[in-house]
């Protein structure tokens, strides 16, 4: 506005000349309109890249703050919380946050959330940098083609962060052991994986969840065999100790093992189970399967201290079960108190036999095993408490052929089982042992160590007739010898006349001898003068 | 006030640059002062228009660079973007309400007592208002004078970034929105001196 201004008085104003000879200034609109085009874009930009906003519910919103707290994926920043607030019926807490735009993709319905706190395990130590910076809301997407805005936050963070590649198993074990979520999982003590989840199924067992990391879910195969690896197994074997452990974190943290089965269980067409079984430790895992099974009783006659609960059952030296009870009976025939031992066998182990057995139609039933049990009475089966440490005195029931016996009534009826029995040779050996003493204390100790000391006594005189008489008569002769050896010394010595006699000796008969093979030689060319007589000596010529 | 007579009266021209009083003919030809130099005119030319839209642009920096975050901070206790409301917030919550009213005044206060006080005095020159023109004189020297202190916030950053560069501990480094602070700083200071207070006293009839 340059409006020139009037003059009061009226005066001729001669108008100062206004000239727009500058257009410059005119430029300076210049500056708001970039100003607004700024402002504009940088809306438009922001509105652009204003992402979904998204409710999560937690049971608790411990450290969770509004405007601070961030939403991860992968541990990069996604978004950040809005708001915290109660629930309409306050049982939970809604977080509210905003995300960027490029993780509204990351939204579907299986989608999880779950607060980030630093977490020290055993086997492993997480969300420490939380403990500093504050907690933060870890995301996993999921694989639900479907949307979702409103989710409900996990309490605990999946063992799996961001869906590595891999395989899930299940196992189902009688219990877990000392296994927790995150527990190793090793193969051949190499760790392969980790336990991701454990609960108590309906039927009171428990389930483990695995997971094997990717280049090593290969290993898994239908005939592995599972075993849970907390602890450490020491085994005291005729090759000396032999501890086993597959890591220190595996005996605090408990851990999985698994590895190939047996080689005759493989077959390379088996599809792979839905649920392995969980074994206790690697012995368990690695034995043929067992099957179902059976029970036999046994009466002996005879007191069986040292048999617990547990000690083996051998049939001919293999180990096809154990002893499951030991209980005192009661024969009213004869008053007697009869031990009755109660065993689980298994009769698989009985190996090739019983799978002919079997394999005869039959199928595998009490029925079957009391035939084959039957059988195996007629041809002298005979149940008999062994000794198995004289140390310990710890029994074991051996079945074993008996041929002496003669033929018993088996009742392939009863159930369980009941094996005729034979005594047990340990007391035996007792008698035998009570009967080596009796001879021992039956020999006449007394009268051999008299003899023994007068056959001393006698020894000691020889002694003393030696030294007194013949020591010194040997020490004369031994000096004799040594004058005489100094003798034949010097004779021999290098300086002694009879060397020097001896030196010169030899060189003459050297000449001479000389001589005669001259002489010899002479008569070797020139036999005529044996009879000629010799010639006078041409010179030689030399070639 | 009527008595005063104006420079246009007197047949004078003053130097804006070295407050040297020419004759009134200095304008004819080439005008320029005869001690500095530097070009004279009568009344700044395109005075209002240039404040205007110094004023309008310095405005509309204003929102982006409230909107923005003006320092990124990355540290052991987190990474935040801060702005310059929030930045006073968090100083108000915590309990330093000097340092809060410290950076409210010379980053909120400051740019709108210029907004206005440039608006009011385009306004009033606008409409040729004779009402209170000592003091609109005095407002206008107050705005040149506090144009300086709004830098105060970019000053800040600018020493915070230099500073804190602990790469793991922490660091502190500038974002957009000091940029356009920075810019609605120089719009209004623009702003300011494109005005030329004469325009107050010229009377119209």
């Amino acid at each position: 506005m340059s409006s020139s201004p009037v003059s009061p008085e009226g005066a001729e104003p001669p108008a100062p000349v206004i000239r727009n000879r500058r257009w410059m200034p005119r430029l300076v609109w210049v500056v708001p309109i970039a100003a607004a085009v700024i402002g504009i874009s940088l809306l438009i930009r922001n509105w652009q890249s204003e992402g979904p906003e998204i409710s999560i519910s937690f049971l608790s919103g411990e450290g969770v703050q509004v405007g601070k707290t961030l939403v991860k994926y992968r541990d990069v920043a996604v978004g950040r919380v809005t708001s915290v607030e109660l629930s309409e019926n306050h049982e939970t807490v809604v977080v509210r946050a905003n995300l960027s735009k490029d993780a509204a993709a990351l939204l579907k319905s299986d989608t999880q959330f779950w607060i980030v706190r630093p977490r020290i395990g055993v086997g492993s130590v997480s969300g420490l940098s939380t403990l500093l910076s504050g907690v933060y809301i870890g995301m996993k997407t999921g694989i639900d083609a479907r949307r979702e805005r409103h989710f409900t936050g996990l309490e605990n963070p999946p063992a799996l962060a961001h869906g590595p590649q891999g395989r899930e198993l299940q196992l189902h074990a009688a219990r877990a052991g000392s296994l927790n979520v995150g527990a190793p999982v090793y193969f051949r003590q190499f760790q392969v994986g980790r336990v991701i989840d454990e609960n108590l199924s309906t039927d009171g067992s428990t389930r483990v969840t695995l997971f094997v990391d990717a280049p090593y879910d290969k290993f898994v195969k239908p005939v592995s065999r599972f075993w849970n690896a907390s602890g450490i197994d020491v085994k005291l074997g005729a090759d000396g100790l032999d501890v086993q452990t597959e890591s220190l974190a595996a005996v605090i943290a408990g851990g999985v093992a698994f590895d190939d089965g047996p080689l005759e269980a493989s077959g390379t067409g088996a599809a792979m189970p839905a649920e392995f079984a969980l074994y206790k430790n690697e012995t368990e895992a690695m034995a043929p399967p067992d099957g179902e099974p059976r029970y036999l009783r046994m009466r002996f006659k005879q007191a069986l201290r040292g048999l617990d609960v547990g000690a083996p059952v051998e049939f001919v030296g293999v180990n096809i079960g154990s002893v499951v009870a030991v209980d005192l009976g009661y024969e009213q025939s004869n008053k007697s108190f009869p031990v009755v031992v109660t065993a689980k066998v298994y009769p698989r182990r009985m190996g090739l036999a019983y799978e002919m057995l079997t394999a005869q139609g039959t199928t595998e039933s009490e029925e079957t095993m009391a035939v084959f049990v039957g059988t195996l009475v007629n041809r002298g089966l005979r149940a008999q408490p062994h000794s198995a440490s004289l140390l310990t005195g710890k029994l074991y029931i051996s079945l074993d052929f008996q041929p002496a016996d003669g033929r018993t009534a088996f009742d392939s009826s009863l159930r369980p089982l009941e094996l005729p029995t034979v005594n047990g040779t340990f007391q035996e050996l007792e008698a035998n042992i009570g009967r080596l003493v009796n001879k021992v204390n039956a020999l006449p100790l007394q009268q051999i160590a008299s003899d023994l000391h007068t056959d001393l006594n006698d020894l000691h005189e020889t002694l003393n007739e030696l030294r007194s008489g013949v020591l010194p008569n040997a020490t004369q002769t031994l000096s004799a010898l040594h004058r005489t050896l100094d003798a034949a010394n010097r004779t021999l010595d290098v300086e002694s006349p009879l060397q020097r006699g001896l030196d010169e000796t030899l060189s003459q008969t050297r000449s001479t001898l000389q001589a005669v093979r001259e002489l010899a030689e002479y008569l070797d060319r020139h036999p005529e003068a044996l009879l000629r007589g010799r010639r006078p000596q041409k010179v030689m010529e030399k070639p | 006030m009527t008595a005063l007579r104006q420079s246009f009266e007197l047949g004078l021209v003053l130097c804006r640059t070295c407050g040297l009083a020419l004759p009134r003919t200095s304008l004819q030809g080439d005008p320029r002062c005869r001690r500095c130099r530097s070009p004279i005119e009568h009344r700044a030319s395109f005075s209002m228009e240039m404040t205007l839209a110094w004023l309008i642009a310095g405005m509309l920096l204003y929102i982006p660079a409230n909107v923005l975050p003006v320092m990124h901070t990355n540290g052991l206790l987190g990474e935040e973007d801060s702005t310059i409301l929030g930045g006073i917030l968090e100083f108000w919550r915590a309990g330093d309400w000097d340092i809060a009213l410290l950076i409210f005044t010379a980053s909120v206060a400051v740019p709108f007592t210029k907004f206005i006080a440039i608006a009011l005095l385009l306004v009033t020159v606008r409409w040729h208002s004779r009402w209170q023109q000592h003091q609109r004189t005095t407002l206008y020297r107050i705005v040149e004078f506090i144009g300086y202190w709004s830098m105060l916030d970019v000053i800040v950053v600018a020493i915070t970034s230099a500073l804190m560069q602990f790469s793991a501990l922490g660091t502190a480094e500038p974002r957009a929105g000091i940029a356009f602070f920075c810019a609605v700083v120089v719009a209004t200071m623009a702003s300011a001196m494109s005005f030329d207070p004469r325009l107050i006293w010229d009377r119209h009839t």
